[in-house]
């Protein structure tokens, strides 16, 4: 890959990503509405929204947060560069890691009881993702040989035919990243689950908005990984990705919030079950 | 040569001149002095030794061997006899064991093997002997102002500063020759007087605790000692050589066992799973004396063998079986440890969990060796020399400013002790965060462990997601930004400030110039010790060098803030703030202060449900290592 086609494709991502994430929001609130009997807002709610909180007066508790809630916006963006620009998956997983260290940060630094209490729900949400994340990318190199999702994407055969458990255990795991209930623990979109917003109680106007795209520049990511699982067939592959969207969509609306406990402990059993056995399976064949 | 045997006596010099020195100004001047110059020794070393192979010497002769052995015998009786008069019949029993061998050795055994060349240098040795120079002589000249505080605030501790300086710089001499040294009777020599310096050290404070631990560390290593001498015997009655260099290349029928002896030694020295409460006890010492021992000395000894042997289990017959379950020790040490790490609120214990997890990554890529796992196990000890000693150093002037090292009581700390914290944040970040230090290390040990063994993978994925937990919250603490916090910065002695400002730039030389430590520290090593390289993709190195500045540029808004002021609101607080900053009206009527406290998941990460789990697992490992070479 030349680095005239690494550049299109980062900017592609970083013009397309938001767009894209934003529009699968406005589906995702026009679905649950449908489900929960609602009719729902318009398509582009969503950038509504996000605009109007732009234009919010911007409330912070101290002169550090939104140096955060940047920081964090900017690594969601590096993370999605390195992936979509054919880098280093592992690479990619940190620095989102590292962008998920500074939100946390942000509401630490406001030394607020909610913000805290979400903020550590959000580390406790990542100590329990990360093993399976790092498990998908070890799983895509023994298959690939690779760890640059620019090789992976060439891949001839379906990644998914040898790491089905892998894949499952991501499925499952991505719940916590789409911050989906059961696992919405940090902070929640569905106003039944929390009075004051978890993670995000301190953040207001800008920052909120920044958040909220960030969040939209994640998904996209994730589903890129997704992705990646049927990269050999690129129509079985956009199916499958919007119909892990529609998955989620569908769980969220099925379910109410679980403990912390659970959350942690549901997933680090997944990711031993179906994460390692497939690692185990590969290692001997 | 000379350099070599400068860092090698010297140090020891300035020991016995310290012995004599009377506290102030004068001993001020000799442990700077000396400390400059065992630095600057080290990088003339360095000078002389890169971008060359590696360099045997014949260094001594009969006198010489003689001399070790009366040293050690006489340090050995020494030993015995403290612990008879503190009833420390084990350790004593031990002691005299170690010396017996030693003295029949001496007598039956030493014509049996020759050494031609007793010491050596090579790229290895160098990073070694950096480390221990420059890190090292730093954290005695920390400890200067350190110990003046120590006893204003340990009024009961009888000052023995004259003797502590003593055994630090005898330390530093120790562990210069445990590295420099070819013949193995000579490495074992230094490695038992690393064990006793640490004894002392430990046991400063002479209090029935600090007794108790000293004792406990001093058992553990002499039973990696013992384990030490009896391979040196094998090795001459069945190979015929004590020279480290041969190992490789030996017949794996006489070497195999031995060189599972000595990887078992590493491991107690490196306080791996089941030998890591001796470490745990070890934090009632001044903390500078904490920091030594995890940075630059002692553990550091322990997987510097590791990593000398890796290419005896890559090359020895039958040696991968070997190096196989040392790397699932290490591995089993590396989850279990990070996990216990995040039930713990002592800072100090956190970071001895912290440290006994990353020299079990250390001794998981060393124990797996082949080019890329020498490389990230390399590159993990020079980061965690760095940053450890900082943190250590940080937690210690944090402990006598503020008056607790507990990690709840720093909320904040950003305000009342901004450039301790700086340090701290660097240290910490260092520590675990991309683009920097320890994870350009976690990453390539993923890398390379794919390729190796796969399934090792899964204790480096849970492993590094609890690190993370630990570090965060910890890091969280740190950065709570409080209403008009006082500054109490002026009450930091100055060569403390010192210290801390030369260690966190130095964490961030090291992570900025990374590629140029591999290209002319590693490669040439790992080239010239598997005849294959291993180079990091250019790209990634790319990628990482500009995350480094993007975090860089976006940190300066929180460096240099800007001249607009204006007005912030108090965080919500349930509705009923009052007009004092964090505090709000309670239910009962009253007004209540905010305070938050962390979580530490103690019926999840308990040590008391992982460390016995801990010491089982590893036992069978070690019990089935030993048990299939035999």
């Amino acid at each position: 890959m030349n680095i005239a086609t690494t550049v299109l494709a980062i900017l592609i991502y970083l013009i397309a990503a938001p767009l894209v994430g934003g529009l699968l929001a406005g589906v995702d609130r026009i679905i649950s509405a449908r489900m929960q009997g609602r009719y729902g807002p318009p398509l582009l709610q969503p950038f509504y929204d996000v605009l109007k909180l732009w234009q919010k007066e911007n409330i912070l508790v101290n002169r550090q947060q939104k140096v955060y809630v940047l920081s964090f916006f900017v690594f969601v963006l590096v993370a999605g560069g390195i992936m979509f620009g054919g880098g280093d998956l592992l690479l990619a997983v940190f620095a989102l890691t590292l962008a998920g260290v500074f939100l946390v940060i942000a509401a630490y630094s406001t030394f607020s009881p909610y913000a805290h209490i979400g903020a550590e729900r959000e580390m406790l949400q990542m100590v329990a993702y990360e093993p399976m994340v790092i498990l998908t990318t070890v799983g895509m190199y023994m298959t690939t040989k690779s760890f640059s999702s620019f090789d992976i994407v060439q891949e001839e055969s379906l990644l998914f035919l040898r790491l089905p458990f892998i894949f499952l255990g991501f499925l499952f795991i991505l719940t916590i990243k789409f911050r989906k209930s059961p696992f919405d623990i940090s902070m929640s979109h569905h106003a039944h689950q929390e009075i004051v917003r978890g993670l995000t109680t301190e953040f207001s106007g800008r920052d909120l908005a920044l958040i909220e795209v960030a969040h939209w520049y994640e998904n996209v990511f994730l589903l890129g990984l997704v992705y990646l699982f049927f990269a050999a067939v690129p129509a079985v592959a956009v199916t499958v990705t919007l119909a892990t969207y529609f998955l989620e969509v569908f769980i969220d609306n099925n379910n109410a919030r679980l403990k912390w406990q659970h959350a942690l402990g549901s997933a680090w059993l997944v990711t031993l079950v179906l994460g390692v056995s497939n690692v185990i399976l590969l290692a001997f064949r | 040569m000379q350099t070599v045997v400068f860092l090698i006596l010297f140090p020891l010099a300035a020991a016995f001149l310290l012995l004599a020195v009377p506290r102030g100004r004068i001993r001020t001047i000799v442990v700077s002095v000396s400390a400059a110059l065992i630095a600057l020794a080290a990088i003339v070393l360095t000078a002389q030794v890169l971008g060359r192979e590696a360099q045997f010497f014949e260094a001594g002769g009969h006198v010489t061997d003689v001399l070790i052995f009366a040293a050690e015998a006489a340090l050995g009786l020494i030993i015995t006899v403290i612990s008879f008069r503190r009833r420390q019949y084990l350790a004593a029993a031990l002691m005299l064991a170690s010396l017996i061998m030693t003295v029949v050795y001496e007598v039956k055994l030493a014509g049996e093997a020759r050494v031609t060349y007793n010491l050596f240098v090579d790229n290895l040795s160098v990073v070694m002997a950096l480390i221990i120079g420059v890190i090292g002589s730093l954290i005695a000249f920390f400890a200067l102002g350190y110990m003046e505080a120590y006893h204003r605030h340990h009024p009961d501790v009888p000052d023995r500063s004259n003797f502590f300086f003593f055994i630090v710089f005898a330390f530093l001499g120790a562990m210069n020759g445990l590295v420099f040294a070819n013949n193995l009777l000579w490495l074992f020599f230094f490695w038992e007087v690393t064990t006793f310096c640490s004894f002392f050290l430990i046991g400063y404070g002479r209090d029935a605790v600090a007794t108790r631990n000293a004792f406990l560390a001093l058992k553990f290593n002499l039973i990696g000692g013992l384990a030490f001498s009896a391979a040196i015997c094998l090795l001459t009655l069945n190979a015929h050589t004590v020279a480290l260099s041969e190992l490789p290349s030996a017949a794996a029928g006489a070497v195999l066992l031995p060189v599972a002896l000595l990887a078992f030694a590493g491991l107690t020295k490196s306080a791996q799973m089941p030998f890591s409460a001796w470490l745990l006890g070890a934090m009632v010492a001044p903390t500078p004396v904490s920091a030594l021992l995890h940075s630059s000395t002692m553990v550091k000894a322990g997987v510097y063998l590791v990593i000398r042997l890796s290419p005896v289990f890559t090359f020895v017959d039958g040696g991968k079986t070997v190096g196989l379950f040392v790397a699932l020790v290490g591995a089993v040490t590396f989850l279990l440890a990070s996990c216990m790490a995040v039930s713990q609120g002592d800072a100090k214990r956190v970071l001895a969990y912290s440290t006994i997890a990353n020299l079990g990554l250390i001794i998981l890529c060393a124990g797996l060796g082949g080019p890329k796992l020498t490389w990230a196990a390399i590159m993990l000890v020079i980061f965690h020399a760095i940053a450890k000693s900082l943190l250590f150093l940080a937690v210690g002037t944090v402990e006598h400013a503020a008056g607790s090292r507990q990690i709840e009581s720093m909320d904040g700390l950003v305000g009342y002790l901004p450039r301790v914290a700086a340090a701290m944040i660097v240290g910490i970040a260092g520590m675990f965060l991309a683009p920097f230090g320890m994870l350009i290390s976690k990453w390539a040990t993923l890398e390379g462990l794919v390729d190796a063994n796969p399934i090792l993978t899964i204790f480096v994925a849970f492993g590094s997601a609890v690190t993370l937990m630990f570090w965060v919250k910890w890091l969280g603490k740190i950065l709570i930004i409080k209403s008009a916090p006082e500054n109490i910065e002026t009450h930091v002695p100055g060569t403390q400030s010192v210290t801390l400002g030369v260690l966190s730039l130095m964490t961030a030389l090291v992570c900025v110039l990374f590629p140029l430590v591999s290209k002319y520290f590693l490669e040439p090593f790992i080239l010239a010790t598997y005849s294959s390289g291993y180079w990091q993709n250019a790209q990634n190195i790319a990628i990482l060098l500009i995350m480094m500045a993007v975090v860089l540029i976006l940190s300066l808004p929180l460096v240099f803030p800007g001249q607009k002021e204006r007005s912030f609101r108090p965080q919500y607080l349930g509705g009923a703030n009052l007009a004092a900053k964090e505090k709000f009206h309670g239910a009962m009527g009253q007004d209540i202060q905010v305070t938050l406290k962390s979580m530490y998941l103690q019926n999840i990460f308990g040590e008391s449900r992982l460390f016995p789990l801990g010491v089982v697992s590893s036992l069978i490992l070690i019990i089935i290592m030993l048990g299939v070479v035999v």
